[in-house]
């Protein structure tokens, strides 16, 4: 069946699977999250699934628990834009999406190898862009952990423009290659872009002809107002939380109402939350396995690793399939700075977990199910499907994506048995259409890269 | 009987000749697509060259060059080398792939986990070209720091600009620092270990700690142990500082002789700075830089080197050699004999003196190169073993 035009496209992403208790490490099956083979596997799955793009985390610094290295999760992953590139080699349509940080980057760097990614896929590179500003991630950098909270969104926001007028600084035809008249370059044709901020001194000639995108698509996923701010005004695409249905509609309409503020059309923004999912032939079999699952991503030392990262103690003598602990949080010395706000910040996670714990009478264990291991979609392939296609379909989502539980075949179950059900409603595409960039297959206008963008 | 040399080949935009870009058989639009790229790495893969070097820089005009940008008469534009490298890798099999990367700019954490990414993809095929410095126009680029050095001194010796000098101590800490964050994940620390539930030995993987005059880091690399342990580090070194910066960080410096009786002299330095300075185990190999044009006949080679000069003047203080196969075969023979490791051709026009090179001077020179012997990584390729972690520990606790 071919897409129905009535319908709404539904939109698809891929995370490859990550370095929480999300992923699965101790079923049989599961394969190095390392081995580039691995990547290879997902994306090629990906491409099978026609997915819009393929997704990958950041790793900024090793995971710590307590001030020692955290032992109970995967642990360790590859280069985000290195990945990305190897990827471009054995991928023919699929977009290849990184998450990479404002905060421990340079514009003018980032921008070359972002570009570097769109040429070498043909258009179909993707950025997540990412604030951070602490000091324990800051610590592996130049930069330290020098940036105010407060001037995360700044700097993010400045760095997106930069970046952008970057990309916009060379016209698509500024190569001439005219070996008879000796003239590579049309000079006119290239922008010098200036940026003189509090943040940033820029005063730059990019060197990185216009790549195929024009500019790769932005993805977002930070949910504060200043996060929203920043998507509606730079990104494409936003890799949110919300998945209950209502509080997703909910969602959708705050952010797509506040794009015509900003001169933007809805279709220029996707909304994407991320969403976990098992199958079964039964409703009750898939029930069955989501238990499953659920009790192999939350084992006994993860849930009591949980608590002791909340609670800053040692909690290694209680029972997970007890209730919580009754003692006090250890928040630090008194005269620490900021300690009234983590105080009280603990306080309050505590006694909101109590809450949940005592309603429904839950163990540690189940508790931390609860918050760590609650499927989005659980039942059927059919079940699925149709609740994908009702999301996206009452404009709720624009699609999903999709996160499996296991490296590297998390997404294979997803793929054989939904993906046709998809196509069968004519709301998901059957092929690929040949030259299509990452802008073209999430439905976004193209970029303009007629005229440069600096200044 | 001579030590037979290892081949490598440096790739840049449409060769090392400023004209190149306007020869017939050059593909002066496609200089930043991937075919260009596969085309030509694949070409030296199957030829059977060792590793290929892919130059980079962080601005658009040439280092040394002061014309004001953007210049209109040369090739302008260029991809970012280690993920060109890392974009390489599944697409060739045997050839090591050796990106140019800045020192002075990028993190040196994010270089040194894509170093450890393209060894990964590559099944152990990595390696570096490290450049020290940076330019005025690099600088105003990043926005980052205003310090830095101009150009080269008057007097064309590093020494004497402390700028310069500083430069080479920096790029010995991120020399430091991709080395040191390689051995941060012994080889063992993922155990999987169903029993206690953990993933990892946190005992096996050791926090850097490093902190030096230009910038600290604190944690252990992000990617666990790569196939070769360490990238292949290399060097591109002129004179005395450079050197010396070879000397003590570097597995491969790149060398500049005018002609093979210029080597000893050079060979010589090397050594006297490597007894003062190396902490490596194994020698430092060294390695002549031809620039290379070739045709049928020397008639031809002559013609084509005088249109390419009388369009654009190369300026280069690397050996330049004009002429047939043979005549390639008989310069790889002289330094060979004047005991170098290996020789890096530069091609003068790309693709075309690439394909000479894979086509018509290797498989004349065969007798004189070190054969592929099938050995898993290039470093072991070129006869250095694999590294052990720093940290492995020597006996195995109870």
């Amino acid at each position: 069946m071919s897409l129905n035009p009535a319908k709404r496209q539904i939109h698809l992403a891929a995370h490859f699977p990550g370095v929480n208790n999300t992923t699965v490490w101790t079923d049989p099956t599961a394969g190095s999250q390392i081995d580039f083979a691995s990547f290879e596997y997902f994306a090629r799955t990906a491409e099978r699934g026609r997915f819009d793009y393929l997704f990958l985390a950041e790793g900024l610094r090793l995971r710590e628990h307590r001030g020692r290295i955290h032992e109970l999760d995967v642990l360790g992953r590859p280069n985000t834009l290195a990945v990305l590139a190897a990827l471009a080699a054995v991928t023919e349509h699929i977009g290849l999406v990184g998450t990479l940080s404002t905060t421990f980057n340079e514009p003018y760097e980032l921008a070359r190898q972002l570009a570097t990614i769109d040429h070498l896929s043909g258009g179909r590179a993707g950025w997540n862009a990412v604030t951070s500003s602490d000091a324990f991630h800051g610590a592996n950098f130049r930069r330290g952990g020098y940036l105010d909270h407060a001037d995360r969104y700044v700097r993010a926001s400045e760095f997106a423009e930069i970046s952008k007028a970057l990309w916009g600084s060379w016209q698509d035809d500024a190569i001439v290659a005219d070996a008879d008249a000796g003239v590579y370059l049309d000079a006119e044709r290239i922008a010098r872009v200036r940026h003189q901020t509090r943040l940033f001194d820029v005063d730059a000639l990019f060197d990185v002809p216009a790549s195929p995108q024009g500019r790769p698509v932005i993805v977002q996923a930070g949910d504060s107002a200043d996060g929203r701010d920043f998507a509606t005004d730079h990104a494409d695409v936003i890799f949110s939380l919300h998945t209950e249905f209502e509080d997703a509609q909910d969602f959708y309409r705050d952010v797509k109402g506040r794009l015509a503020a900003r001169g933007r059309d809805e279709e220029s923004l996707k909304i994407l939350p991320a969403a976990t999912f098992v199958l079964g032939d039964t409703a009750e079999e898939a029930r069955e396995r989501s238990r499953e699952i659920a009790l192999a991503q939350v084992r006994p030392e993860t849930a009591i690793t949980y608590l002791e990262q909340v609670w800053n103690r040692d909690f290694s003598g209680y029972d997970p399939d007890g209730p919580l602990p009754e003692v006090e949080p250890d928040t630090g010395p008194e005269s620490a700075q900021g300690f009234a706000n983590r105080h009280a910040a603990v306080r309050a996670r505590i006694a909101k977990l109590r809450e949940t714990a005592a309603a429904e009478n839950l163990s540690i264990r189940d508790l931390i199910i609860r918050l760590t291991a609650n499927h989005t979609f659980v039942g059927t392939p059919e079940f699925v499907a149709g609740e994908i296609d009702r999301y996206v379909q009452e404009r709720a989502t624009d699609g999903f994506t999709v996160v499996g539980h296991l490296t590297p075949h998390g997404l294979d179950e997803f793929t054989d048995r939904v993906v046709p059900l998809l196509q069968e409603r004519g709301s998901y595409r059957d092929t690929y259409e040949d030259g299509a960039t990452l802008h073209d297959l999430l439905g976004l206008p193209a970029v303009r890269t007629g005229a440069p963008v600096g200044v | 009987m001579t030590d037979r040399v290892h081949v490598a080949v440096a790739l840049d935009g449409a060769g090392w000749h400023p004209a190149a870009w306007r020869e017939h058989s050059a593909r002066p639009a496609a200089l930043t697509t991937a075919a260009y790229w596969r085309d030509l790495v694949r070409a030296a893969d199957e030829a059977g060259v060792a590793f290929v070097t892919i130059e980079d820089a962080l601005a658009l005009g040439e280092r040394f060059d002061t014309a004001p940008e953007p210049r209109t008469d040369r090739v302008r534009g260029r991809l970012d080398a280690v993920l060109l490298a890392s974009f390489l890798a599944p697409l060739t099999t045997r050839v090591g792939l050796v990106p140019t990367v800045t020192t002075t700019h990028p993190e040196p954490f994010h270089v040194a986990t894509g170093l450890q990414t393209l060894d990964h993809a590559s099944l152990g095929r990595a390696g570096v070209r490290l450049v020290a410095g940076s330019t005025p126009a690099e600088r105003a680029n990043f926005g980052r720091r205003a310090d830095g050095p101009t150009g080269l001194p008057e007097s064309g010796h590093v020494e004497e600009d402390p700028q310069l000098v500083a430069a080479f101590r920096e790029a010995g800490e991120v020399a430091q620092a991709i080395r040191g964050l390689a051995d941060s994940w012994e080889d063992d620390a993922i155990i999987r270990d169903l029993e206690s539930g953990r993933f990892v030995d946190r005992d096996r993987i050791h926090n850097l700690d490093f902190s030096g005059e230009f910038f600290s880091i604190t944690g252990a690399s992000i990617v666990p142990r790569s196939p070769q342990g360490q990238p292949l580090v290399t060097a591109l070194a002129h004179q005395s500082i450079p050197y010396r910066f070879a000397a003590e960080h570097a597995d491969v410096v790149f060398v500049t002789p005018a002609d093979p009786a210029g080597t000893g002299a050079i060979l010589a330095e090397l050594a006297e700075a490597a007894a003062q300075v190396r902490t490596e185990p194994e020698p430092l190999r060294v390695f002549v830089d031809l620039i290379v044009l070739v045709e049928d006949t020397a008639d031809a080679a002559r013609e084509a080197w005088d249109r390419l000069e009388a369009r654009a003047p190369l300026v280069t203080d690397a050996r330049i050699v004009v002429g047939t196969p043979d005549d390639v075969v008989a310069e790889i023979r002289a330094f060979a004999e004047a005991g170098v490791d290996g020789i890096r051709l530069r091609p003068a026009r790309l693709p075309a003196d690439l394909n000479a090179i894979a086509e018509e001077v290797l498989p004349r020179a065969s007798a004189l190169l070190v054969g592929d012997d099938g050995a898993p990584t290039l470093r072991e390729r070129l006869g250095l073993p694999r590294r052990a972690s720093r940290h492995t520990r020597s006996e195995v606790s109870a």
